[in-house]
């Protein structure tokens, strides 16, 4: 379980995250939603730690990540995956080297061994005969679930993703969003995703945070949002004639 | 302002850069792989350079003191001394700063805009030196050598040219090139050449690393990183002739 407790955070005098304080639970695909701009990017990356809150704390496991010294947090990092939103695999390296990379920075693992967990990674995420390739020579789909086996490859008990559907078509987006459940699942890990995409809301929703100008406006799950008066929330979801018919017919 | 906030920043980086690596082993393959990115592909330029620019200094000077009372062998002299102790050492790294200082600014600042860095960070590695580090130690162990090779070639262009051309006799300009010789001054372009190539490395890889935007943002990251190389060897180079000269 992570928890995000009165975090506060601005850059430059402007305020981003205004308290906000949320609980993501183990075992679920815990979702922080909100529009472009509203702060859940900053959120996710205080969470993780790419960034420090000016004042709150983020607990993970009863573990205050916060107030970990430099030594102490390395070794919690060690328990974290994260999916960026543009899959952020290495260039220069294959995709079996990408997957293998954690292995190789903090396993004493032989050669051999790293090479059968990579393998094993990118098995799980339906990736066979690619080891050889380069990022760039296949496609954004693909790169998302090489990204993923990456993440998984010291099995993590965190799992962070950023957008992880952005720029991917309806159908690989859906592909992307089960397999991290199914993951997620698998593995118990707590697993947060930060997205804007309703397909997602609504597929994986398993509890969602509504961030909206830095604040935390509303939490529920994904049939809770069918029953939600937040007027920020219902502009934000039903934003669109589609999704506004499919609350109108529920 | 700006100035003190990035040089206080670059102190910090430089730090981060030196801290203890994550796998002495992993940084050993990194720097003999850099060495080869960094090093070695630049020994053709080095190579060109270096001739040409022997040539050219050997005809100038010898078209500057065509007088009587001063013996051919001088051009040997002057055309040696001016590679041994100048262009040698400071002119190729300046050469190499905009060609590897370009690279590897471009290179860390293109990680950075698309969140390679960022997973190194998650993963709790220390990004300024897994990155920069081997990129460090490979030019620093690398540049002496490459400086060695423009000083053999260097003199080998200012005594074709001078034999090709009839300006200066075979004999003269080799008789030239060993009087009053002093080893020192190998030395120091030796020493010149790891100070520049401490700085290259790490004034590019500061401007990569904190690159923020995009691609337009990493056209200018590698712009100024070899600007501000290029200003920081002429400094040191002033530093460095007035202490180890003088």
């Amino acid at each position: 379980m992570i928890e995000a407790v009165d975090i506060y955070k601005s850059f430059d005098g402007k305020m981003i995250l205004d308290n906000v304080s949320a609980t993501f639970k183990t075992g679920h695909t815990n979702l922080i939603i909100g529009q472009s701009g509203s702060g859940k990017t900053v959120l996710l990356k205080t969470l993780v730690g790419l960034h420090e809150p000016d004042s709150g704390s983020v607990i993970y496991d009863a573990r205050n990540f916060t107030g970990m010294s430099d030594q102490e947090r390395i070794d919690a990092r060690k328990e974290i995956g994260m999916l960026f939103q543009g899959s952020a695999l290495f260039d220069s390296q294959t995709v079996e080297e990408n997957v293998r990379f954690p292995l190789d920075i903090f396993t004493d693992q032989s050669l051999e061994e790293r090479r059968e967990r990579a393998n094993a990674c990118l098995k799980r995420v339906n990736l066979e005969n690619i080891n050889h390739l380069f990022p760039s020579e296949i496609s954004g789909g693909m790169q998302k679930r090489v990204a993923i086996a990456r993440a998984i490859a010291l099995n993590p008990r965190y799992l962070f993703c950023d957008e992880p559907n952005s720029g991917l078509d309806p159908k690989t987006a859906i592909v992307i969003d089960e397999l991290i459940q199914e993951i997620t699942q698998e593995y118990n890990m707590t697993t947060i995703v930060n997205t804007h995409d309703m397909n997602s809301v609504f597929a994986i929703g398993e509890n969602i945070v509504f961030i909206y100008e830095g604040k935390k406006h509303w939490e529920g799950t994904s049939d809770d949002i069918f029953h939600s008066d937040n007027q920020a929330l219902n502009d934000f979801i039903f934003a669109s004639k589609f999704f506004k018919k499919i609350k109108e017919h529920r | 302002m700006t100035f003190l906030f990035h040089l206080g920043r670059y102190a910090l980086f430089v730090r981060d850069v030196f801290r203890r690596p994550v796998k002495h082993r992993l940084l050993l393959t990194q720097t003999i792989k850099e060495m080869d990115v960094l090093g070695l592909s630049s020994v053709g330029i080095v190579f060109i350079i270096s001739f040409f620019m022997g040539a050219v200094i050997t005809l100038q000077t010898a078209y500057n003191i065509e007088l009587p009372f001063i013996p051919k062998y001088t051009v040997g002299v002057a055309a040696r001394d001016s590679i041994l102790l100048e262009f040698s050492s400071t002119i190729v790294s300046l050469i190499l700063a905009g060609k590897v200082g370009s690279h590897i600014a471009s290179e860390i600042g293109t990680m950075r805009v698309t969140e390679q860095i960022d997973v190194l960070d998650v993963m709790g590695i220390n990004s300024a030196g897994f990155l920069v580090l081997p990129k460090v130690l490979a030019m620093i162990f690398l540049l002496p050598f490459l400086v060695l090779i423009s000083m053999g070639i260097g003199i080998i262009g200012g005594w074709t040219a001078g034999s090709l051309t009839g300006v200066v006799p075979s004999n003269d300009f080799i008789y030239g090139i060993q009087y009053a010789f002093i080893p020192f001054y190998i030395v120091y372009s030796l020493i010149k050449a790891v100070v520049f190539a401490f700085l290259i490395t790490t004034i590019s890889g500061y401007w990569g690393y904190y690159t923020t935007g995009g691609s337009l943002e990493v056209g200018h990251s590698s712009t100024r990183a070899v600007v501000v190389s290029s200003i920081q060897i002429l400094l040191f180079n002033l530093l460095l002739t007035q202490l180890l000269l003088a």
